[in-house]
């Protein structure tokens, strides 16, 4: 879990600071998205790597969901967890379904197209009809309805939920955790599960709020 | 009752002899110790011989009482050679067998000859060993997994007998060992402060009042130092000094530090050394480790001790195991008094099946009670807190002089803070100027009686006296506020100072105070209360720690052997762990070595029948009592009638009334009790009542032993033989002896057989504290 | 104080078992929770009834033979102690308390409130020991030099007194800190050192093998811990488990 959990956190800061780029400069998120669409490494080797992780990550969590549920069989008929742990670090499950549910929607958003216009339909140029990268216009395009904002809002939310307790348990996981880094671990866990689904906010709110300026 | 007579020293029927055949004149001594007594014979030869026919017959008749006629040619020479012989006899031997003879042939100490330091060497070397390949036949049976029980069962383990470890808690991991605080002794000599092996060995002989058995003690410091060796190769971390090397600290009544320790938890990390041994066999199957099983009695089959009937008490089901030898390390009976630092599950059933079935229980009176523990609250108390001696370094001991503030204590007008300073009792300062409150556990624990049974006791109960840090704190800080140049009259910060010096040391025992009592001590002061915590008594065993039950071995707590009439700190969890690391595994071998070919021992005999019967009988006339009190109720009031009259100071008058209500008690607990549940279950009832039923038994034989015991020395003290200023008096011309109880069917009809001490290596002397 | 007590009641391993209400009247603030229940157990006994079985031994917190789930929590509501040392001041009048013995599939209920723990046992026996025998003659002990600092993070991990109630909060039933306690104590210790790779990787097999759960790093076992056993012993342990398995260690 640990292991997939630090590649996928390391894809959220790359996408993240592709989709900033996206609120400075167009062209310049054209580029590296075209540039990451096109590319065979990206492409063939990443892509499948973190689809992998993905998975990986998604069957494992519910693997250990399940295996731990069965190590209590009889549960308490009166239990006070909110005692000695936080709600973070309890509902990981919850968390994580509710981010799974929003990879759904995100990728028949975009990935789905993505592929189906690469390699169905066999368009590599990543150019619309009139010439120009079409990823910057889809990317605006999507944010027209407030619904799909909310919805990407709430995922993101509980997204920050996720990585405050899977940052630092991440840490623990691999024996990386000790006495005298354990406060910093914690602070950068709530940094890093605060700023990266805050920023992702900002993008989707940003293209929201300029669509309904032009 | 007693002669000394001549005699001949026949070697064939006297028919036999012809008239001019020599014989030798022998000194015959015959001794009565009392009008019951078995009478001995002790023959001397003179070295003068005589014809058959110059003897004499009726010499005791002559006025000269000449044995050798004058038909002799040199019977004159032979008459006064004769005569000087018995007056030599006289003076120098008579008085040492006059001495002896109230001692019991049938104890044999099995002590080796030799130069003290050299006896356990020379005993090593010549015992009897087993051949690896044959101990894989031998099984041994361990009740109890202590530091005692628990290092035995892993070292005979690795010596590749088969071990069958028996304890009634859930896990080995639980004996009560593991409470032990404060440290364990060693002669390591590591902070080269003169500390040698006769110095632990007459620290604590001397510790013991002069009522241990020297060559035993000798051993015990002997083995002391591989102790820590062992656990500190097992991974158990004791403290260290910034140097990596191991720390010592000091303890009372020895003037070298010499103890090892894990901060307060010594027992623990030690108990957890055993276990993590035991375990290592137990994942290779060379222990097979009975949890939540009670031994219920011991089988004796030819004489010899070979299996045991126990209960699971999970199953309820009765279990017949056999083995080769057994080994009792069940711990101390400190529970008989109800109250006390033991788990509330210690108990004497496995040590007083044992003691029914043949073994002799010696000392039983002699009772260590440790005087800083925390106080009852209330009738509902179920068990009492200790906490360690060394509070008494800086804490001072004192009750209220007048009866209106202690009034005023116990219905909560006023506080312990309000009591001015010339309105207290300093009762050991006053009492003990030299020793203060520093004397030792024996003498604290009877002057805090003593100003309780006055009325001083300072709480609901009125049996507590205070712990008072407030002059610690006040001279730590000053101290402190000097050091850091900070003003010295400013009460609030040399308090603060001062606290953090008191947390800096006492910091954990504070901690369990306040969680226990709810009050700040480092506030108010503490109150405290003695408390039974260690019984020195125990199983007689000889220098092998067999038990007068050939095969049955007792080792720890569990016998009498090292002690003697007192206990010095630190010394139990080395004792536990010699027996049993180094002790035992040697000297069992040696009665083992006879059992090569015996093949298994059969669980279908006859006396494993008899036994389970007797078992199974008395479970079921317990469950089907139908009574009408609980178990604890009987409990309570034995614990009563100990504590009052058994318990610190005793007296004869005491003594036989609690024989005789113990005895009634028994009666009454046999015909009321009342017993919830089924016998095939779980049933934690029918477990507690096994266990004070035997209570109930030992209690009487614990008054008996101490009221045949005219003296007072270590945890022993009988208010008639004490000085004006009420210490101790010993004494030793008529008490220097083990006491050794066999059972005859009664615990009042117990009888005592004595086991001479010697003292060679040791002078004895009185101890003192003026 | 007048309590009503929900006590979880079953008979034998086999039996289903279930919650029944005890109300309590006269119960001293200065009492100790298991002392409560004795004087419940003595009301039961002399109305005839099965008394409520509970483990418990040495009542001053260090055998870990207590194991009450009290009011949704390991031990209670108090922190740093065990049952045994948890007092009814800790409770108002009028107060419904919930008692039920520590839950996990691998400590299942024998009686009442009283749970099998042999499989801590077992994990014990598959490593958690350094293989030395007694012979008198292992090396002196201060031979090695060992920093006080791991000596005394030994000793730390060391005091765990096994009585599961990391297990028992534990959401996932995870017997995680109390492996990590002995494994880090031995793996802070020279003497530990031999057999390190195999200790970690046995007792962490064996206590998949027992059905324990997998650790997800809540932390609830280190707040409920009565001895306060740092997490940093899971991490610690998890570190000698992955350089064990990637062979980075000999």
């Amino acid at each position: 879990m640990a292991l997939s959990g630090f590649f996928l956190m390391f894809f959220l800061v790359q996408h993240l600071t592709i989709n900033t780029l996206s609120v400075f400069s167009e062209e310049m998120f054209n580029e590296v998205s075209h540039f990451m669409g096109t590319n065979p490494l990206v492409q063939f080797l990443l892509q499948p790597v973190l689809i992998f992780a993905v998975v990986f990550h998604f069957v494992m969590g519910m693997f250990l969901e399940y295996r731990n549920n069965k190590a209590r069989d009889v549960s308490y008929a009166y239990n006070k967890p909110a005692a000695n742990s936080s709600w973070m670090s309890r509902n990981m499950i919850i968390s994580g379904l509710t981010v799974l549910a929003f990879l759904v929607l995100h990728f028949i958003d975009f990935w789905i197209p993505e592929i189906s216009t690469k390699y169905v339909v066999g368009d590599m140029t990543g150019k619309l009809a009139d010439g120009s990268f079409r990823y910057y216009h889809e990317l605006h395009e999507k944010f027209v309805s407030p619904a799909r904002v909310v919805a990407y809002v709430v995922a993101f939310v509980f997204l920050a939920l996720h990585l405050i307790h899977g940052f630092q348990s991440s840490f623990q996981s691999v024996g990386f955790r000790k006495s005298n880094n354990k406060l910093l671990l914690s602070r950068l866990s709530y940094l890093f599960a605060i700023l990266v689904p805050a920023g992702f906010i900002f993008v989707a709110v940003f293209h929201y709020v300029s669509h309904n300026h032009l | 009752m007693n002669k000394l007579t001549f005699s001949l020293n026949y070697r064939k029927p006297k028919s036999e002899y012809k008239r001019s055949e020599e014989l030798m004149i022998c000194i015959r001594y015959y001794h009565k110790d009392s009008e019951n007594s078995k009478a001995r014979i002790i023959k001397k030869s003179t070295g003068v011989k005589c014809r058959l026919k110059d003897w004499d017959t009726d010499w005791h008749k002559n006025s000269n009482r000449y044995p050798v006629k004058s038909s002799d040619p040199d019977h004159e020479r032979k008459n006064k050679l004769l005569i000087e012989k018995v007056e030599a006899f006289k003076i120098y031997e008579l008085p040492a067998q006059q001495k002896k003879q109230d001692f019991s042939t049938l104890l044999k100490s099995k002590v080796p000859d030799g130069e003290l330091k050299n006896k356990w060497t020379t005993y090593k070397d010549k015992i009897n060993l087993v051949n690896p390949a044959n101990k894989r036949n031998i099984d041994v049976i361990v009740v109890g997994t202590g530091l005692a029980g628990g290092s035995a069962s892993a070292t005979l383990a690795e010596l590749g007998y088969n071990v069958k470890t028996f304890c009634y808690q859930d896990s080995p991991r639980r004996a009560h060992s593991i409470a032990a605080q404060g440290g364990i002794n060693a002669a390591k000599n590591y902070q080269g402060d003169g500390d040698s092996t006769y110095r632990l060995f007459y620290d604590t002989v001397k510790g013991g009042d002069y009522r241990s058995r020297e060559a035993n003690v000798y051993r015990l410091a002997e083995v002391s130092a591989n102790i820590i060796d062992q656990c500190v190769a097992q991974g158990v971390p004791f403290a260290r000094d910034y140097g990596g090397l191991l720390d010592n600290r000091s303890f009372g009544g020895v003037l070298v530090s010499r103890t090892f320790y894990a901060k307060g938890q010594t027992g623990q990390q030690l108990l957890l050394g055993a276990y993590s041994a035991m375990n290592r066999q137990i994942a290779r199957g060379k222990i097979s480790m009975h949890n939540r099983h009670e031994m219920l009695d011991v089988v004796i089959v030819d004489g010899k001790a070979r299996g045991i009937i126990a209960r699971n008490l999970v199953t309820g089901e009765i279990e017949r195991h056999s083995a080769h030898a057994v080994v009792l390390a069940s711990g101390g009976y400190g529970n008989v008094y109800f109250l006390s630092t033991n788990a509330m599950g210690s108990n004497v059933t496995a040590a007083w099946k044992a003691h029914k079935k043949g073994a002799f229980f010696a000392n039983p009176c002699y009772t260590q009670i440790h005087p800083t523990c925390i106080p009852r609250s209330g009738d509902y108390q179920s068990k009492l807190t200790l906490m360690s001696e060394s509070l008494r370094n800086d804490g001072r001991i004192w009750v209220p002089k007048h009866m209106k503030d202690v009034e005023g204590l116990r219905s909560g007008k006023i506080k312990a803070v309000d009591i001015a300073e010339e309105d207290r009792d300093y009762y050991l300062e006053r009492r003990y100027p030299a020793f203060g409150n520093l004397v030792p556990r024996d003498v604290a624990s009877r002057a805090a009686k003593e100003r309780c049974d006055a009325g001083y006791g300072v709480n609901q109960t009125g049996e507590a006296v205070f712990l008072d840090f407030s002059s610690a704190i006040a001279r730590y800080g000053k101290e402190q506020a000097l050091l850091k140049g900070l003003d010295v009259n400013n009460t609030s910060v040399v308090t603060n100072l001062g606290t953090e010096i008191v947390r800096s040391k006492y910091g954990n025992l504070f901690q369990m105070y306040e969680k226990i009592v709810d009050e700040n001590p480092y506030k108010t002061p503490m109150m405290i209360y003695p408390a039974v915590h260690y019984t020195m008594g125990g199983i007689w065993v000889d220098y092998n720690l067999m038990t007068t039950v050939p095969g049955l071995y007792a080792i720890g707590e569990a016998n009498f052997s090292d002690h003697g009439a007192n206990r010095l700190g630190a010394s139990a969890l080395m004792q536990g762990l010699a027996d049993g690391y180094f002790v035992l595994p040697y000297t069992i071998g040696d009665y083992l070595a006879d059992d090569i070919r015996t093949g298994p021992i059969s669980i279908d005999s006859k006396e494993f029948d008899e036994a389970e019967k007797l078992v199974k009988e008395r479970i079921n006339k317990l469950i089907n009592n139908n009574g009408k009190n609980s178990v604890d109720y009987y409990h309570k009031i034995l614990g009563k009638i100990m504590w009052d009259k058994c318990g610190m100071a005793r007296t004869e008058q005491g003594l036989k009334e609690a024989i005789a209500e113990i005895k009634q008690l028994r009666e009454d607990f046999w015909n009321n009790v009342s017993v919830p549940g089924q016998e095939n279950e779980m049933n934690t009832e029918l477990e507690k009542a096994g266990r004070v039923a035997d209570f109930l038994e030992l209690g009487e034989l614990f008054a008996k032993d101490a009221l045949e015991r005219n003296e007072s020395c270590g945890g022993h003290f009988r208010e008639e033989y004490s000085t004006p200023e009420g210490e101790a008096k010993r004494d030793d011309e008529k008490y220097t002896y083990v006491s050794a109880w066999e059972y005859t069917g009664q615990p009042s009809d117990a009888k005592l057989h004595k086991e001479e001490l010697l003292f060679e290596n040791i002078e004895v002397k009185v101890r003192s504290y003026k | 104080m007048n309590l009503n007590l929900k006590i979880w009641r079953q008979k034998s391993k086999k039996d289903k078992g279930k919650i029944v209400d005890y109300p309590i009247a006269n119960v001293s603030e200065h009492m100790s929770f298991l002392e409560m229940l004795d004087v419940l157990n003595e009301e039961l006994v002399s109305k005839g009834e099965e008394p409520v079985a509970f483990d418990h031994d040495c009542r001053e917190g260090i055998f870990g033979m207590c194991s009450l789930y009290i009011n949704g929590e390991a031990h209670g509501p108090d922190r740093g102690v065990t049952t045994c040392q948890l007092h009814m001041r800790k409770f108002k009048d009028g107060d419904t308390i919930f008692i039920e013995p520590f839950r996990a599939t691998a400590l299942p209920v024998i009686k009442d409130l009283i749970v099998d723990r042999s499989s801590m046992d077992r994990i014990q026996q598959a490593g958690g020991f350094v293989s030395v025998n007694t012979s008198g003659n292992t090396q002196d002990a201060n031979a090695i030099p060992i920093p006080k600092e791991n000596a005394d993070l030994a000793f730390d991990a060391a005091t765990c007194i096994g009585c599961g109630a990391c297990i028992a909060t534990c959401k996932n039933s995870s017997a995680m800190l109390y492996v990590s306690a002995k494994v880090s104590q031995f793996s802070l210790l020279p003497q530990g050192q031999v057999e390190a790779k195999d200790r970690v990787i046995n007792m962490v097999n064996k206590m998949d093998e027992e059905g324990f759960g997998n650790c997800t790093n809540t932390g609830a076992c280190e707040v409920e811990c009565p001895k306060g056993i740092s997490l940093d012993n899971i991490s610690r342990m998890n570190r000698e488990f992955l350089s064990a398995n990637f062979g980075l260690k000999k």
